[in-house]
């Protein structure tokens, strides 16, 4: 069994939700990464989305483009983040990780390559924004043989054949885009996403992760009551851009933010039990 | 990652793309799923509308009496002479209505927004012809418009930015990235993934995920279709060589598109070598770049060691653009077009002897293609010919110009 999905079983025996923050890597420079993916784990993150630097992050808000830009910088590559993720395997075994991103780097690094040492660097999952499924064979395929999962998007506008031709190919769990914009956009309709979570779960038992628009506590509990993963960014990455020359201060923001994340959606999953 | 198909197997150049855009190992939908279910009901809208023969009408109305099409094939006589070798044909994509080719594509792909119940059109623009020609047929037809256009760029084409306001338009600066005409596009595509639902985004150039650059190779065909004719009716043959500047490439796939079948007609797209393909300070991606994956579509791009893409430079903000169509990288690996670099410096130079020689200003993108045909033309015989495309006029450069000579306008 794969890393994610014994963390997604392991949360659902104690009836808890998973608290999915992303940062980018080498944000605001590359010695600030492994030491916030340690805290986040110790305020109470589950699963870690680990953003990919790319020039050109077309599916991202101001927010993330900006922490792109300063980890560009650093020159942080997808090779400089594999290795991120090797160094923080050697102090955590179990928390999941996810590398989030664009596919050029990818392309140029070649997909077996990258299936590989993302598989001995630890990493768990690979989520490519600009691969759909139709063109996602021969890079999902390569994921699969070496044990990394590919996790795919849905959004509001996938109709019903869309998400069955998602959830054919995925793995790990499927991360619904809660609505039609870019990251860190304004809030989140939340009954809407009910009924969309519901039209997806008829068509796969892949754990859904929702993301796009959660920024503060009240979101992520009211979310975590319907999916299985709450995911939260540019709300984290905000902190980190405003101490871009304290990155210590950053942290300290981040996981302040994620534990009361972590205390309201517990607070939520346990007054009602879904 | 690039397939080379044998010149034995000479392709059937209409039969691409295949059904998912795909250009042999180009091109393609890479995009993110919230784009995915509206660029399939796009595809399924123009490829109704393609067959609707009240569509097709609508368009040639327009095409002659808004457009002004079809454009002349003029034969430049004096710098033939001067050349001493082919005759020298322009395609006179300059006289269209709002000076540039662009509009031949806005206008379709503003009647299929009308058709399909769009009621806000969106564009990116790098040298503004594209976000002109979009702000001309969104003010003709009533529909809001937005174009978004680098930073950079809105400083070094201020006439078109004040032609677009003039025209309604609301022109939006992007200062992300290096402000040129790809961030442009990527605002663009944050702006459409966002209200996707009322809006159409109206893309400028044969690049995007399918089917942009079908559809807008076959809006902007229409200069190939006219020029084989025109030169047919002129010189009772075809052409021997035709040329044109490539950036995203949509007048060069226009006027090749119709040729390509034509085994004995030779090919050239010119692509802007800034201060020169070794001085790495360029916006050749065929020339100097590799396979990657950019705005939609996999194809040649200007890109760094670690995928990410790099800044461009041209003299020609409509050639400024790290990537090019997919139909253009396919056409490279078979061999069927040669693309060739030519430099800001040479580009000039062509500006400056087009308007001189002949009273015709052209575009800065033009005279890149230009400057290849001066190169050309004493190469070949006096009974050849070669067309070359005149993709638009330079009235918007002028101010570049001047500047880069030292005069205050």
């Amino acid at each position: 069994m794969s890393r994610i999905a014994a963390r997604f079983e392991a949360l659902k025996a104690r009836g808890r939700k998973a608290l999915i923050p992303y940062i980018t890597a080498g944000d605001p420079e590359p010695g600030n990464t492994v030491p916030l993916m340690h805290e986040m784990v110790a305020a109470g993150a589950d699963i870690i989305e680990l953003g990919v630097p790319f020039s050109d992050p077309m599916a991202d808000g101001p927010v993330i483009q900006q922490a792109c830009e300063r980890a560009l910088r650093h020159r942080v590559s997808l090779r400089k983040v594999l290795e991120m993720v090797g160094e923080f395997r050697r102090d955590n075994i179990e928390t999941p990780v996810v590398l989030m991103g664009y596919l050029n780097p990818v392309e140029i690094m070649g997909y077996e390559t990258l299936a590989r040492d993302a598989a001995r660097a630890g990493v768990d999952g690979v989520l490519t924004v600009d691969l759909p499924p139709e063109e996602s064979a021969e890079l999902a395929g390569a994921l699969k043989r070496h044990g990394v999962d590919p996790i795919f998007l849905l959004a509001p506008t996938s109709h019903e054949a869309r998400i069955r031709g998602v959830s054919e190919v995925a793995a790990g769990f499927v991360y619904y885009v809660s609505l039609k914009g870019v990251t860190g956009a304004a809030t989140l309709d939340v009954d809407a996403v009910a009924q969309k979570l519901a039209l997806i779960r008829r068509q796969t038992d892949l754990p859904v992760g929702v993301g796009f628009g959660i920024s503060d506590a009240e979101t992520a509990a009211r979310v975590s009551r319907i999916a299985d993963a709450v995911v939260v960014g540019s709300a984290l990455v905000k902190r980190i851009a405003a101490h871009a020359d304290d990155p210590a201060a950053g942290r300290r923001e981040v996981t302040q933010v994620l534990a009361g994340m972590r205390r309201a959606m517990d607070q939520a999953t346990t007054a009602t039990p879904a | 990652m690039s397939t080379v198909i044998k010149p034995e197997q000479t392709p059937d150049w209409r039969a691409f793309p295949d059904a998912r855009g795909h250009f042999g190992p180009y091109g393609g939908r890479f995009v993110s799923e919230t784009l995915m279910e509206p660029l399939l009901e796009l595809q399924e809208a123009y490829q109704r509308y393609l067959q609707d023969p009240q569509f097709l009408a609508e368009l040639d109305q327009d095409l002659a009496h808004y457009v002004g099409r079809p454009s002349p094939l003029y034969l430049a006589e004096r710098l033939t002479r001067e050349l001493g070798g082919a005759k020298v044909y322009l395609k006179r994509e300059d006289l269209n209505h709002t000076g540039a080719h662009k509009v031949n594509n806005t206008i379709g792909q503003a009647l299929l927004a009308k058709r399909m119940g769009k009621t806000r059109i969106i564009a990116e623009t790098g040298a503004g012809q594209h976000g002109v020609a979009t702000a001309t047929v969104a003010a003709r037809l009533g529909l809001e418009c937005v174009v978004y256009m680098g930073a950079e760029d809105i400083q070094r084409q201020a006439p078109n930015v004040y032609r677009m306001r003039l025209l309604g338009a609301r022109v939006v600066p992007v200062t992300s990235g290096s402000r040129t005409l790809k961030d442009a596009l990527n605002e663009a595509m944050r702006d459409w993934v966002t209200n996707v639902d009322n809006t159409f985004y109206i893309i400028g150039t044969v690049a995007g995920p399918h089917p942009y650059p079908a559809m807008v190779r076959d809006f902007q065909a229409i200069i190939g279709r006219e020029a084989r004719e025109q030169y047919q009716a002129a010189e009772g043959r075809l052409p021997d060589a035709l040329v044109a500047c490539v950036g995203g490439g949509s007048n060069a796939i226009g006027l090749f598109h119709p040729f390509l079948a034509d085994e004995g007609v030779t090919m050239y797209g010119v692509e802007a070598a800034g201060d020169g393909i070794d001085t790495g300070r360029h916006s050749a991606p065929l020339c100097a770049g590799r396979p990657g994956v950019l705005h939609g579509n996999r194809t040649y791009l200007m890109e760094d060691e670690d995928g990410q893409i790099i800044e461009t430079h041209s003299v020609s903000a409509g050639l400024d653009y790290p990537g090019v169509g997919p139909e253009h990288a396919w056409l490279k690996d078979v061999g069927r077009v040669q693309y060739v670099p030519i430099t800001d410096r040479e580009a000039m130079d062509a500006f400056h002897r087009l308007t001189r020689t002949e009273g015709i200003i052209p575009a800065l993108e033009s005279s890149h293609a230009v400057a290849y045909g001066l190169k050309l033309a004493p190469t070949l015989a006096p009974e050849q010919g070669i067309i070359i495309n005149l993709s638009g006029r330079g009235d918007k450069d002028i101010n570049t110009v001047a500047r880069l000579e030292g005069i205050e306008l």
